[in-house]
């Protein structure tokens, strides 16, 4: 089947959806997917984040759609004609969900342990505003503890879905889902129960925003700090493919392989994520390579590094040398007036 | 001139019950369906009627049922939507509650005619007595051999059962409501696949409106050319409107489609007028999702003709100047109504009921919710009609089913139609600190001291 | 979610079986979730008014799903209550087509006379009183719910007879007979 995204064709299988195809592609003609994911089944369709202009349906029915359609949950036809980056609609459309997405988000990134691999720290860097035009009070959730591994933080969820849909087909036995309905939507468990099932960690990797980050790892280090290498081990309940987070020789966060579009490549156990903190358990591949425009590559020791020459001293003196010819009152020159009272000591 | 198709009998003695029903000439069109038709014949007839869906969007009802999927030969099922929550709708439960056998009947020849042996009818929970009547009437036709198995020795068998929702708007959502159906939260499944291919437990489902459904006996024993000669156009047969506000007689009325609304609303037999003769400001003609319209565009539309109770009438003009028949919700307001206060009550209603799925209706009905509340409660700026605006443009067309183009609309032609009134509440918040205060002070009374500054219409 | 600590006698007897098993039986034998919200709402009017989440374990395990599934049910559906209610609970219907008849205030009527605000149980737990959205009854309107009824075209005389009925024991909430 012949698809043209943004001008560009690509011939792809039937059954593919437009954000596939528009991945295939790459660049800047990929839409955005806060809720989708493609190894979750069900997954995509809410965030809205991901919609594009059809201009024309397929060739045997060439009809433009008329609403923009959710590229993640949306098959190609033959013949189909996309509009993305290339539609004022569509980037006004992710304008206007990065704002609805933004006007009770706690904007905490600061202390959020997220930051710097958030996809809604991205999206609002491509299509947010400067400022905000809600002036109301944002809603809030209570506290809710799910357990000494996982840390839930309700105010900044989405409602992608995607921890539920983890929880449902990765373990037997979801105790949390989402609750309550409409903008009080929240994810938990209703009774604070704690989610320990094996595979639970999973969920902090398949969360796109801070709402669910790992415990152990809370506070430790900006994670563009950090050195990701690939390692594995053996693993009686998972692939074992990790991606260790260094920062010297400590290990301080196992997450699992993410890709380019920030999904995870293989699921990992929980034991591989919380259990095997030093480097002896694992047998370390080389560090890993991000994509450009992120914020953990600007610490990116793949590239050559120019020395840097530090000159705090030098500058530290320099500044006091100035500071004390402020304060210091005989070198700044007194008018006379000035001169006369400092003589006479009457200050 | 009005033709009874769904309350000719609404008014005879104990129609409720099987017995009345079945004298009062009940049942014909399952006998007739069974024994002289095939499935197909009475999709013909259904398509040739013209019906077009009652519960709001007005989509051919023949057409529908033909789109659902034979081929996959799995079950298929036939499920009423009953769920009606629209604001200024109560016409299905007027029917249930009355002749309640009628939609049962209607059941059982729709779902012949779609080959279903499973049929559920999804009533909201509130109606909880027209649950209990109506699963007295389901007994009663299990009874009678109308249900169950070998109906009327054709070989055919069917089980008709009713489902009741919670308090859920959304549910009236058909993918909704088949997930509520399934004993899930009322969350609007994505489409495609529509119901017609993957519907209740992955099935072919068709979902109908009660009004629609209730309509179908007499077609198949009238024909469907009988019941397309009723009305005007593309607007065939009779509908049914729920009149309530301020008009001297509220209530259900079945009318020929075509009628002038301006009829409806004065004649004696029908609305009456308006209560204590007071001045009609505004109406909404198709329940709250539908726009407003200003006094000026109820009885003729703007190109100066007799505005109709007809879908395409009524939708003159688009939004700019028409609105919609939706679900015949018909809600009159007098001169002591605050539009801004309305759409705000509006605006907490979608509030309250949008699921929270998909991000611009969750966090827009909220938003736009807050700001009308500032606006009517005397802390509106001026950029916030403007920013009310923006927020509902944003909204509409972006969203995974119609709530959130449900929530948008009616604050659209609001701001659309009734500026002023918004402007006048933002710059005299001291006027409207009484919850009443256009029934103390009409708007006209105050209305020049909003000095138009070339308000910019969005239309 | 709001979660009650109060404890809720937990009966689930013959008749109640015998209901849910016949709800049970009105969908295929592999949906049994189907049957949840029925069965939710007959649970509940057995039990005051009220589900506590030992409740909607017992009806998880009834049905044999997990409890989390009855959770996302509950907190969705605003018929189902998660705390203890009074034994009388108005709902007056507060959207658009009532509102314009005057149910703002007849509820403020009805919150004054009983002493207590939107939302709020009185002290002797028989009256709450809650503002809901369009009940479908806009013709008939000021309206309230009060059970399985519709108190339609109210007036402040009606809401102090329908109160004083309730005080005197006189008033049916579930099960009404159907008459003709």
């Amino acid at each position: 089947m012949k698809v043209t995204i943004d001008g560009q064709e690509i011939d792809v299988e039937p059954g593919t959806t437009i954000l596939q195809a528009a991945r295939m592609i790459g660049g800047e003609s990929v839409p955005p997917a806060m809720c989708y994911y493609s190894k979750l089944k069900g997954s995509g369709g809410k965030c809205r984040c991901c919609l594009v202009e059809v201009s024309k349906g397929s060739e045997a029915d060439p009809r433009p759609m008329p609403k923009l359609m959710a590229s993640c949950v949306t098959g190609v036809m033959d013949g189909m004609e996309v509009k993305s980056i290339s539609s004022e609609r569509v980037v006004d459309a992710r304008k206007s969900v990065t704002e609805f997405l933004l006007i009770n988000h706690p904007l905490d990134c600061p202390v959020c342990d997220q930051a710097g691999e958030c996809d809604l720290q991205n999206l609002s860097f491509k299509h947010g505003a400067a400022k905000t035009r809600f002036i109301e009070e944002k809603r809030t959730f209570e506290p809710e503890n799910i357990g000494d591994k996982i840390q839930l933080h309700m105010n900044r969820c989405i409602l992608c879905y995607r921890c539920v849909m983890t929880a449902d087909q990765l373990t037997d036995n979801r105790v949390h889902g989402v609750l309550n309905r409409g903008d009080h939507s929240q994810i938990s468990t209703a009774i604070s129960k704690a989610i320990n099932n094996e595979f639970s960690g999973n969920m902090i990797d398949v969360c796109p925003v801070g709402a669910l980050t790992d415990k152990t790892f809370r506070f430790k280090q900006r994670v563009w700090f950090n050195k990701p290498y690939n390692a594995h081990r053996n693993c009686t309940k998972c692939c074992g493919k990790t991606t260790l987070w260094m920062f010297g020789n400590e290990i301080q966060r196992v997450t699992a392989r993410k890709d380019v579009y920030h999904e995870v490549e293989e699921f990992i156990c929980n034991e591989c994520r919380f259990d095997h903190k030093d480097t002896a358990d694992w047998v370390i591949e080389g560090p890993r390579k991000f994509e450009k425009d992120s914020v953990i590559n600007q610490n990116n020791y793949t590239r050559e590094i120019q020395p840097v020459k530090i000159e705090t001293e030098h500058n530290i003196l320099l500044g006091r040398d100035q500071d004390r010819k402020k304060i210091s009152m005989p070198a700044v020159p007194l008018k006379r007036e000035e001169a006369e009272i400092y003589k006479e000591g009457n200050v | 001139m009005a033709t009874k198709i769904l309350l000719e009998h609404a008014n005879v003695p104990g129609i409720k019950t099987y017995e009345v029903y079945r004298q009062n000439g009940g049942y014909r069109s399952v006998e007739k369906a069974l024994k002289g038709m095939t499935p197909d014949e009475v999709v013909e007839e259904v398509k040739t009627s013209g019906l077009r869906g009652r519960g709001g969007a007005g989509f051919p009802t023949g057409m529908k049922w033909s789109f659902i999927d034979k081929k996959s030969g799995k079950p298929r099922h036939l499920v009423c939507n009953a769920d009606e929550s629209e604001p200024g709708t109560f016409k299905d439960r007027y029917l249930m509650e009355y002749i309640p056998h009628l939609l049962i009947e209607g059941m059982i020849t729709s779902s012949y005619a779609l080959g279903c042996n499973l049929s559920y009818i999804y009533i909201r929970g509130e109606y909880m007595w027209v649950f209990h009547i109506l699963e007295k009437a389901i007994k009663e036709a299990y009874a009678a051999g109308w249900l169950g198995k070998n109906i009327l020795g054709t070989g055919w068998d069917l089980d008709l059962h009713v489902h009741c929702g919670a308090g859920a708007y959304i549910c009236g959502e058909e993918t909704a409501l088949i997930e509520s159906l399934e004993g899930k939260r009322g969350n609007p499944r994505i489409k495609p696949p529509f119901p017609a291919v993957s519907g209740l437990w992955a099935n072919p489902t068709v979902v109908n409106n009660v009004e629609s459904i209730s309509a179908v006996p007499w077609i198949v024993n009238n024909t469907g050319a009988e019941y397309a000669k009723i009305g005007v156009g593309r607007s065939t047969g009779t509908k049914l409107f729920s009149a309530s506000g301020h008009c001297k007689n509220p209530g259900v009325y079945e009318i020929d489609m075509g009628m002038t609304v301006y009829e409806f609303m004065n004649s004696d037999e029908y609305l009456g007028g308006m209560m204590n003769d007071r001045p009609l400001k505004g109406l909404i003609p198709g329940g709250s999702s539908v726009p407003i319209l200003p006094s000026h565009l109820i009885y003729k539309t703007a190109a100066g003709e007799d505005r109709l109770m007809t879908y395409e009438s009524l939708a003159d003009g688009g939004f700019a100047t028409g609105s919609s028949l939706g679900s015949g919700g018909f809600i009159v307001y007098n001169d002591t109504t605050c539009v801004v206060r309305n759409t705000w009550n509006f605006s907490r209603f979608y509030h309250h009921e949008s699921c929270g799925q998909c991000s611009p209706c969750r966090e827009g009905t909220g938003w736009m919710e807050k700001v009308l509340h500032r606006i009517e409660n005397g802390h509106g700026r001026e950029e916030d009609i403007d920013l009310l605006w923006d927020i509902q443009r944003k909204i509409e067309g972006n969203t995974i089913c119609p709530l959130g183009d449900a929530a948008a609309w009616p604050v659209a032609a609001a701001i659309r139609h009734f500026r002023d009134e918004f402007e006048y509440h933002v710059r005299f918040p001291e006027k409207i600190k009484d919850r009443n205060h256009f029934v103390n002070e009409p708007f006209e009374k105050v209305k020049h001291l909003v000095v138009k500054q070339g308000s910019v219409s969005k239309s | 979610m709001e979660i009650s600590n109060a404890k809720q006698v937990i009966n689930i007897d013959a008749a109640l079986t015998a209901r849910i098993d016949e709800l049970l039986s009105h969908y295929p034998a592999d949906k049994r979730k189907s049957a949840l919200l029925p069965i939710l709402h007959e649970v509940q009017d057995a039990h005051d008014n009220w589900l506590s989440i030992e409740l909607q374990d017992k009806v998880a395990e009834i049905i044999g799903i997990k409890p989390i599934e009855v959770y996302e049910v509950v907190s969705f559906y605003t018929m189902y209550n998660q705390k203890p209610i009074g034994k009388y609970m108005f709902e007056f219907c507060r959207t658009s087509c009532c509102a314009i008849r005057g149910s703002e205030d007849l509820m403020e009527y009805t919150c004054n006379k009983l002493g207590v605000k939107e939302g709020e149980t009185t002290a002797d737990g028989l009256f709450t009183v809650v503002g809901v959205e369009c009940l479908g009854a806009c013709g008939y309107a000021p309206m309230l719910q009060l059970g399985d009824h519709y108190k339609e075209h109210l007036t402040k005389d009606k809401v102090d007879a329908l109160i004083d009925d309730c005080r005197a024991g006189k008033v049916e909430l579930h099960k009404l007979t159907i008459t003709e």
